[in-house]
């Protein structure tokens, strides 16, 4: 069948992944359709619940780029700070890593014949 | 004269041609410039396209300049190849596949990109010259040859990755490091290139690999290729020039210097499978390659996750990536000298990591395309000051969801297909490596989440409102390679089948590689 990839543990096929996509899609969609009996239009179920703090402007309530995953980096800043200080940026640094992995491959090789 | 036998030096020429006579065409019309580059590429992607059918078909095809005939390696009485020549199989084609693909479109990209930037002409004449090196490294069956080649790749990248300008500071010095390493790389290269020459007295790979005996000079030499190699493909620990380079070189130049990046490591692969095989302890350096696969992976992703320049994101997921074919082809050399084995999983493995160096040539060249898409429009790299750019830039916006996708491994596109053979054919080796590698595709899925809210998401932002899509043939550029992916995502069956397989039993099967050039097949 065009589009069969054998893994070596089973199969892989992108067409028969799409189509039950649409399938389980269209029943979610076909669920949705039926509606929640307590929902009630232009009211105040209609707003963002944001705690009772007032709504900022549009402009403003985006989230920007340094602000995602803040709490993952805090967490792993053990993992984190060794690992920035590492990229000094510094040319002599870069070539002395290539010196260092050289030297480990070679002494790699070497021993293990 | 029959042409079709010139086809190989023909990919090479043209562009070379090219290059001398952009400077004189840029002397009457500047637009013509970009316009001829196009055309030489094009030439050179339908060629390399007529070569990689007949490879296929008929088998791998050698090229010895300035004998009688193209494909006479070894003139009467001599018993090894004297003259430089091209050996190019299903992997050597595999790789010009790409080259040609990404060189062509990086070219129509370039043509609205550099609008804006003085001596284009210089510019596409380092863009053909990039591309002539990367495909000679890719074809070139002399390791001699080989260093030249790399020499004009890595000439051409110093003076592209500064282009922007030396009076901007931050090119300059990303080109300045670029230039350092490389020239630290090519006098290893070099230097591995005396002991085979001292010592075999011969340059071709096929004649030293039929010698080849595993001495102590031979794993010198490849003590010292190894790191290079790896080392220009971007592998931790010695991937710091990367996020600096990708950066800092103009967007279609960083799609060139990924692949670039992976001439580098087919060389790398060429070297441990062709050249030495089974004569290495595969166990000891598959595991090399294998741990550069697992730092480049990790470590490669978790940086990209804290970064805030949309092009240094993309470059340290470029490493991560890297990782995962380190990793599926560290797997198979691992496994080399075990035939059960290597036919269980070994195999699957590399498909796996040979795959991905195709599929992470294209998704990886889109997104560098997106996010110069969102340069030559906003002006800025730095993610906390974008917002809101989909309202603006539809296409854009799309062709980044089915790049990052791809990245990500999401199905149905290509990226998950090739992870796919990676994860599951890894596990039987070893499951820990394997769960690493998904738990990496989590953090590249949560990384480019990051990176769509930021730049894409949000509400329109004033200091935007002029903004809008890109020109056409950037445009046509970025939906060219997000066709690829999909069609390599629906069917990759038929890419692995009829491309990566054959390119994975080229690399296996040296005494193919050595029959080429020096008979007895």
């Amino acid at each position: 069948m065009l589009g069969l990839l054998e893994t070596g543990s089973g199969f892989w096929s992108a067409i028969i992944w799409i189509l039950l996509v649409l399938v389980i899609g269209n029943l979610v969609i076909y669920i949705r359709n039926k509606g929640e009996d307590s929902y009630k239009k232009n009211t105040e179920q209609d707003k963002p619940f944001i705690s009772g703090n007032p709504e900022e402007s549009k402009e403003s309530s985006h989230l920007s780029a340094s602000h995602i995953y803040w709490g993952f980096t805090e967490a792993l800043k053990g993992y984190y700070n060794p690992l920035v200080k590492m990229h000094t940026g510094n040319i002599n640094d870069y070539s002395s890593w290539i010196i260092v992995i050289t030297a480990i491959i070679l002494i790699m090789v070497g021993v293990s014949g | 004269m029959n042409l079709s036998n010139h086809i190989p030096i023909l990919i090479i020429a043209i562009p070379l041609l090219a290059a001398f006579l952009v400077p004189l065409i840029s002397r009457i019309n500047k637009k013509a410039t970009g316009i001829l580059t196009t055309l030489a590429l094009s030439v050179s992607l339908l060629l390399t396209i007529v070569l990689a059918v007949k490879i296929l078909t008929v088998g791998p095809q050698v090229y010895v300049f300035g004998a009688t005939s193209p494909s006479l390696t070894l003139p009467s009485g001599l018993k090894f190849p004297i003259r430089i020549m091209f050996q190019i199989d299903a992997m050597s084609i595999f790789m010009g596949l790409i080259t040609a693909v990404v060189s062509f479109l990086g070219a129509t990209y370039s043509l609205s990109f550099t609008k804006k930037y003085d001596g284009v002409d210089k510019y596409y004449s380092l863009l053909l010259l990039l591309t002539v090196g990367i495909f000679g490294m890719e074809f070139t069956g002399d390791i001699f040859n080989f260093f030249v080649f790399l020499e004009i790749a890595s000439i051409a990248s110093v003076a592209l990755i500064s282009f922007r300008g030396v009076d901007l500071g931050e090119p300059a010095e990303a080109g300045f490091k670029y230039m350092v390493v490389s020239s630290v790389s090519a006098l290893m290269v070099l230097f591995a290139i005396g002991i085979f020459y001292g010592e075999y007295d011969v340059l071709n790979i096929a004649a030293i690999a039929s010698v080849i005996k595993y001495s102590q000079l031979d794993k010198i030499a490849l003590g010292l290729l190894m790191p290079v190699l790896a080392m220009k493909a971007g592998a931790v620990p010695m991937h710091m020039w990367t996020p600096d380079a990708y950066s800092e070189a103009p967007a279609p130049i960083t799609m060139m210097l990924v692949a670039a990046s992976q001439a580098s490591l087919y060389a790398l692969f060429r070297v441990v499978f062709s050249l030495y095989n089974i004569s290495l302890n595969t166990l000891t350096v598959g595991w090399i390659i294998i741990i550069f696969g697992l730092l480049s992976m990790f470590i490669g992703v978790t940086m990209a996750i804290i970064q805030k320049d949309i092009k240094r994101l993309m470059a340290y997921h470029a490493i991560s990536q890297t990782g995962y074919m380190l990793l599926g082809v560290g797997v198979g050399l691992a496994v080399l000298a075990n035939p059960e084995a290597l036919k269980n999983y070994g195999i699957t493995a590399m498909e796996g990591g040979i795959f991905h160096i195709m599929n992470h040539a294209m998704y990886k060249g889109l997104l560098f395309l997106t996010a110069g898409a969102l340069f030559f429009r906003t002006g800025t790299r730095d993610l906390n000051k974008m917002g809101g750019l989909a309202h603006y830039m539809k296409y854009t916006t799309i062709f980044f969801i089915i790049g990052a996708a791809a990245i990500a491994g999401l199905p149905p596109f290509n990226g998950f297909a090739s992870k796919l053979l990676i994860y599951e054919s890894v596990y039987k080796f070893n499951p820990l490596l394997s769960i690493i590698a998904m738990v990496v595709s989590i953090l590249t899925l949560a990384s480019f989440v990051k990176v769509f809210h930021s730049a894409f998401l949000g509400p329109k932002l004033p200091q935007f409102k002029e903004v809008k899509e890109v020109p056409r043939s950037m445009v046509f550029a970025m939906a060219v390679l997000s066709c690829i992916i999909i069609f390599f995502g629906l069917f990759p069956d038929l890419i692995v089948k009829n491309l990566v397989h054959p390119a994975v039993m080229s690399l296996i099967e040296q005494l193919q590689y050595t029959g080429t050039v020096l008979g007895g097949m």
